[in-house]
């Protein structure tokens, strides 16, 4: 008989130990992802979360780790209040806007469409999903400019000027335009599940298309507009690119006030006061969205 | 109606793209319409920018660091949550999607924050610990999406026939999951490649690709190289999502909650 190597047996020990005990291969598997997160991620948040505290010497210009409030206290003044309002407002009828224009697309895909045809919009839909986000606001920088494509060929159908270049009107296209492939996955989703015989038993009892519409359809495919929701609303919150590229002077969102802290104000302290502020708008609205059963939907 | 809105929409998604491709042969160096006649002059000029290659060459290196990365601890992970039931599992899946489903500023703000306190200097590392964070979950959702898919008959049958838990990993997991590795990955350097608004908290000094089309946007310099290069990056961003989406079917290229 041949002698087994002597490794082979120290990985044979080694599987038998594994498999004897789960609670070590779940450990094993575990721990390191979970490190990272904690580590890495959770820690962070946390240091972000104290740095809001602190404060920049003006005269130094380095952190003082001394607690102060002073940071929220300047968070709750007028100017700041407003670009908050002015994001949270922007946020919802992007989401509003995303959701009324990827609900009957979802529907074709899930309800109308041949197999072949909804295998084509998936990818019509994920193509521009994870297209490179900075080509796509390019792209409109290009087409809204003046002299651009859109002045262009409102021009030539007569219709006069439009110049909405760099103002808020510009920045809620944009980010309907980004941000409508995310709407569009989880609505379909929600679409796609609902039994035929439910629309069928809708119609047995008598109810038209726009009832059935109304009583069926829309309740069942909100958790999945809510699911898209999350998205549309929370990467609209924290965007600072768009509005630094396609909003004009009055287009200050949360976003680029906190980059304009760290980079230009170097103000670590007061970008991570105004971070906290999208975490509890967030918070507030997967609390709401949990209600909605948009988790459930999942 | 309900054809005409599909057709609508599908060309509010596809002419802006289609335009951005075209102007990429512009020959003229205003961004005006229509474009003054094609060439790839500009192609050839972005091509030889010093400063594109060193940014690009950051962005492959940070995507690719990465997406090694993402690949062991999400392959990982998802390992873990698909085969143990325990205390806290459903916490675990909604902490590997925050980096993702919250806004990205927090985690650049969070990251930078935490870098400051403890002294690590803004570098390579710092730009992947950033992007591996949000990878992670783009390569545990395709592989847990694929383990869901995989029959406990065939880990008993490996069993049945004598082998133990390496044997069966690398003989029946390993093959099982390869193209849902693979797609991961993908779509994790893909995302990598891409991102702008962590990097600028966690680059420094350095310019990755999309940080330089930001900066040269911003400042409203050689744009005509912009055009060529943002061509480039979504070229970088759509050819992976394409394998990926052939290799993992619809589930793992889903990005958002599907």
């Amino acid at each position: 008989m041949r002698p087994a190597p002597a490794g082979a047996g120290l990985s044979k020990a080694l599987a038998r130990t594994l498999w004897r005990r789960p609670w070590l291969r779940a450990l094993l598997t575990l721990s390191p992802p979970l490190a990272w997160f904690v580590v890495i991620y959770l820690a962070s948040l946390l240091v972000m979360l104290l740095t809001a505290f602190w404060t920049v010497n003006p005269f130094t210009n380095t952190l003082e780790h001394t607690f102060s409030t002073a940071n929220f206290t300047q968070l709750f003044t007028g100017t700041y209040l407003a670009i908050i309002l002015r994001t949270v407002v922007m946020a919802a009828a992007v989401t509003v806007t995303d959701a009324i224009v990827a609900l009957p697309f979802a529907y074709f895909m899930a309800r109308v469409a041949t197999a072949r045809t909804q295998r084509l919009l998936f990818t019509a839909i994920m193509l521009p999903l994870w297209a490179s986000y900075l080509a796509k606001v390019f792209a409109w920088i290009v087409i809204l400019q003046k002299g651009g494509v859109l002045s262009w060929s409102v021009q030539k159908l007569g219709l006069g000027a439009v110049n909405i270049g760099y103002t808020n009107t510009a920045m809620w296209i944009v980010f309907c335009y980004i941000w409508l492939p995310f709407m569009v996955v989880p609505v379909f989703s929600a679409i796609d599940r609902i039994p035929n015989s439910l629309l069928e038993a809708s119609g047995d009892l008598g109810a038209r298309n726009w009832r059935t519409l109304r009583s069926v359809l829309l309740p069942l495919a909100l958790p999945g507009i809510v699911a898209g929701s999350i998205f549309t609303f929370s990467l609209t919150l924290g965007d600072f690119i768009t509005p630094l590229l396609i909003g004009g002077t009055n287009s200050q969102l949360i976003g680029n006030v906190i980059y304009s802290n760290l980079g230009t104000a170097n103000n670590l302290p007061f970008a991570a006061t105004l971070a906290i502020v999208p975490i509890v708008i967030m918070i507030v609205y997967l609390t709401g969205a949990r209600a909605l059963g948009a988790f459930e939907a999942l | 109606m309900l054809r005409v809105w599909v057709a609508l929409v599908l060309l509010f998604l596809f002419v802006p793209i289609a335009l951005i491709v075209l102007y990429a042969f512009n020959k003229s160096n205003v961004e005006g319409w229509p474009p003054g006649g094609l060439s790839t002059k500009w192609v050839t000029v972005a091509w030889h920018d010093p400063q594109v290659r060193s940014a690009l060459f950051l962005s492959l290196k940070a995507g690719l660091f990465a997406t090694t990365v993402a690949l062991l601890l999400g392959s990982a992970a998802a390992f873990g949550v698909h085969r143990f039931r325990f205390f806290g599992r459903e916490a675990v899946s909604l902490l590997l999607v925050l980096p993702l489903a919250l806004p990205g500023i927090i985690t650049g703000i969070a990251l930078n924050s935490a870098f400051q306190w403890v002294g690590l200097n803004l570098s390579l590392l710092t730009i992947v610990i950033g992007h591996a964070t949000f990878c992670i979950v783009v390569v545990y959702n395709n592989v847990i999406a694929r383990l869901r898919r995989v029959s406990d008959s065939m880990y008993e049958a490996a069993a049945d026939l004598g082998a133990h838990g390496w044997l069966t990993f690398r003989t029946i997991t390993v093959p099982m999951l390869s193209t849902a590795l693979l797609s991961g990955a993908l779509l994790a350097f893909a995302l990598s490649f891409d991102e702008v608004i962590v990097t600028t908290f966690t680059a420094g000094a350095q310019n990755t690709l999309p940080l330089w089309i930001f900066g040269a946007i911003r400042l409203g310099q050689q744009l005509p190289e912009v055009n060529v290069v943002v061509v480039a990056v979504l070229i970088m961003t759509v050819i992976p999502v394409a394998i990926a989406a052939r290799l993992a079917g619809s589930g793992g290229v889903a990005r958002t909650l599907a």
